[in-house]
């Protein structure tokens, strides 16, 4: 190669490099995916005790440094002779929205961009096709006359489409009924949210943000610690709360009681008893053979 | 075994050198896909940054361009190896060595594809999550995974099919049957699998009735096979008159018989389609969102026309003699290819998440830096298939071979540096 050839490419090669360089500049900024103790985290169910108390350890530094609260995070197993049953009653909702709040509270969810897992639809009387929902109704006081209000979550579903679908197994069902999502695990592809036929699934389209003062300690790992971007959410009824034996945050706050909570396999839970007695109660798209353990009935 | 090694790597590093080497409409070409690729690589870098909020996507419409892109480009991948039927199965010798050509088309369109799901993940850092052994593959549950499997092999079965005759014809050697012909049906099959296989990832969906419906897979296959040979049929046309390299007018027919059928059977399952959504009056909500708008949101309609008009255009156009003549079949498939995009693309993934399954309606549309990213991943996939060209064109010729082995290589050193340098 002669000299002018070689300055030549050095040249072409300086200037495409400088490109490169350039383009990739906003990767600056990238602080999210740096640590490599978190790239190598092993799936959930691989983690031995002793590594999820490194990891649980971990979180709880890392809260500690975004928020400047020291949270306590709990690895909640499910409880044996345990299967939850969510009941609610469709004649005494009122459609105040005090639930949703109560879980975005609750469970560490995003402020901005905002995320919610609870969704009250405003239905017109004598209909429970979703499609004549709405989903922004805002009148001075609710409830309105000719409607009725339909809180919808995560359905828990005993044949769930989003665990079927997820290529990386991060959400799989507890032997409690709950389904769960390993946020360490998820790599973010949404298929589970197309899948779900409750849009029950939240993604974390960028940095969820939270304020100081409003993060809830309580944490579980399978529950509300808080998320990162990229990765899937959803309601898990809970965890946190109802793993040690107390009520979902949503059914504590609402103001009718229409909300009912517990163990289907214990003969003489409310939830049992609702089921036994009322001569209505429905799974929403009971059609598709997904079993909701979410059930909406009546008083009669 | 040394020597073959040898001869190997000086195989490949021939090739690498050609694919820099080239005249000023190569260069310019090149540059101009770089630049759109740097345009996109740095789009990309912000959404690492900022996360997927920087795409018009949404809970409510969770996939976009991206996944549609994708599921346009299996179809092109796919149907590329179809051109490999008539020359294997019925003996047609017109198409023999134009098979390579498809095979690299293949190989560009999955890398594309790739490209395209790697985008859309949220956490790209994971994506070890998926390798069997090292991650948690849900197979053969989950459809995406099936998805992995089958489009990494295709990539795979290709880039040895390719790779093994360009080589062979290097060293002026005559190809072992056993070392490919094998490989060749496995990869005709494999080519459907690729495409039913990515069907079934919206068909497996029941809680989303636009896609739950048995006809999605036929209209796939049926649509691919008609815009992945449209496509082949002007990339021959544009190597027929950059390099020196010939094909018959008759190889580009035979084609065009490939994309008349398929043409014909789309659209007569797109009136199935139609006439089972429209005639009972009960029509699933996303259907009417896509063809005549719901409770006044119609961003999709004029798309899907548009399409369905291309489409009837360009059947016509290729069941009338007309289509014959070059100018008139290129115009047709240029038809063929934007409206099949539009239909696989807007047409097919964004209706089904409109309305949501709560019957919420959120239209979507592309940002500028998704599109960007798109445009990036298309620029990459052109200069791919335009290296891949670069470097078999002059093996198929003869030009690069290893008995010229020790002269310079073809358009280098003040020789004819052109892409239709003369042997
Ligand atoms: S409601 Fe949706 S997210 Fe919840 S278990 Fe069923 S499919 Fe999964
Ligand atoms: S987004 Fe996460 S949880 Fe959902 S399917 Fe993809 S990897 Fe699984």
């Amino acid at each position: 190669m002669d000299r002018r050839s070689f300055l030549r490419t050095s040249a072409v090669l300086a200037s495409g490099l400088a490109a490169l360089a350039a383009s990739l500049s906003p990767l600056r900024k990238l602080d999210d995916y740096v640590s490599l103790e978190r790239f190598v985290q092993k799936y959930y169910k691989e983690l031995t005790p002793e590594e999820m108390k490194q990891v649980l350890k971990r979180i709880e530094n890392e809260v500690e440094r975004q928020y400047g609260i020291r949270p306590h995070v709990r690895d909640l197993k499910p409880m044996d002779g345990v299967e939850y049953v969510y009941a609610l009653n469709l004649t005494r909702c009122i459609g105040c929205r005090k639930c949703v709040h109560a879980c975005v509270q609750e469970n560490n969810l995003s402020r901005t961009p905002e995320i919610q897992y609870i969704r009250v639809l405003k239905m017109p009387h004598g209909s429970l096709d979703v499609e004549k929902g709405e989903h922004n109704y805002a009148p001075e006081s609710v409830p309105e006359k000719g409607f009725f209000y339909m809180p919808v979550q995560c359905q828990q579903c005993k044949n769930p489409p989003c665990v079927k679908v997820c290529p990386v197994h991060a959400t799989w069902q507890e032997t409690d009924g709950i389904t769960v999502v390993d946020y360490d695990w998820c790599i973010g592809c949404r298929y589970c949210e197309a899948a779900c036929p409750y849009w029950a699934r939240r993604f974390n389209f960028t940095q969820p943000s939270i304020p100081k003062e409003r993060i809830n300690p309580d944490m579980a790992y399978l529950g509300n610690r808080p998320r990162r971007q990229g990765v899937m959410e959803k309601c898990h009824f809970c965890i946190q709360r109802t793993r040690v034996g107390r009520y979902p945050a949503c059914l504590e706050v609402c103001p009718a009681g229409a909300r009912k909570f517990g163990n289907i396999l214990d003969p003489n839970s409310e939830v049992s008893y609702i089921l036994r007695t009322k001569r209505v109660f429905i799974q929403l798209k009971e059609e598709l053979g997904t079993s909701p353990r979410f059930f909406y009935y009546f008083d009669t | 075994m040394t020597r073959a090694l040898r001869d190997y790597l000086v195989f490949l590093r021939r090739c690498g050198r050609i694919a820099f080497v080239g005249d000023w409409r190569y260069y310019l070409w090149m540059g101009v896909l770089t630049v759109f690729c740097l345009l996109g690589l740095n789009a990309y870098a912000k959404q690492l940054v900022n996360g997927l909020i920087t795409t018009g996507m949404s809970d409510q419409v969770s996939w976009g361009v991206y996944i549609a892109n994708f599921t346009f480009l299996v179809g092109v991948a796919a149907a590329a190896v179809m051109m490999v039927i008539p020359v294997y199965i019925y003996d047609n010798e017109e198409l023999h060595d134009l098979v390579i050509f498809g095979e690299l088309l293949a190989v560009a369109a999955i890398l594309m594809c790739l490209a395209f799901v790697t985008v859309d993940l949220g956490r790209p850092d994971r994506f070890w999550h998926l390798i069997p052994g090292l991650g948690q593959l849900n197979f053969p549950a989950s459809m995406l995974s099936w998805d992995v499997i089958v489009l990494n092999g295709y990539l795979l079965l290709n880039v040895h099919i390719c790779g093994y005759l360009l080589y062979c014809r290097y060293r002026d050697m005559k190809p072992s049957q056993w070392f490919y012909i094998p490989f060749v049906f496995v990869a005709i099959g494999w080519a459907v699998s690729i495409h039913t296989v990515t069907a079934f990832l919206y068909v497996g969906l029941g809680g989303r009735p636009f896609w739950n419906s048995s006809i999605v897979g036929p209209r796939f296959i049926a649509s691919a096979f008609t815009a992945g040979p449209a496509l082949i049929i002007l990339a021959l046309q544009i190597i027929r008159r950059v390099t020196e390299y010939h094909i018959t007018d008759r190889a580009l027919l035979t084609l065009r018989g490939i994309v008349q059928v398929s043409m014909l059977i789309n659209v007569f399952l797109l009136v199935n389609e139609v006439f089972k959504e429209f005639y009972t009056g009960n029509s699933v909500a996303s259907s009417q969102y896509l063809y005549v708008g719901l409770h006044g949101y119609h961003a999709l309609v004029p798309w899907i026309w548009t399409a369905i008009t291309f489409n009837l255009v360009a059947m016509f156009l290729l069941v009338l003699p007309l289509s014959r003549s070059l100018k008139w079949l290129n115009l047709t498939c240029v038809l063929c290819i934007v409206g099949i995009w539009i239909e696989k693309g807007m047409g097919l993934v964004i209706p089904g998440f409109i309305p949501t399954p709560l019957g919420q309606i959120v239209e979507y549309r592309p940002s500028l830096n998704e599109t960007l990213i798109c445009v990036g991943i298309w620029a990459f996939g052109l200069l791919s298939y335009t290296v891949f060209l670069r470097m078999s064109v002059p093996i198929l010729q003869g030009r690069l071979a290893k008995t010229n082995e020790s002269l310079p290589d073809p358009g280098m050193d003040g020789a004819p540096a052109s892409l239709a340098a003369k042997p």
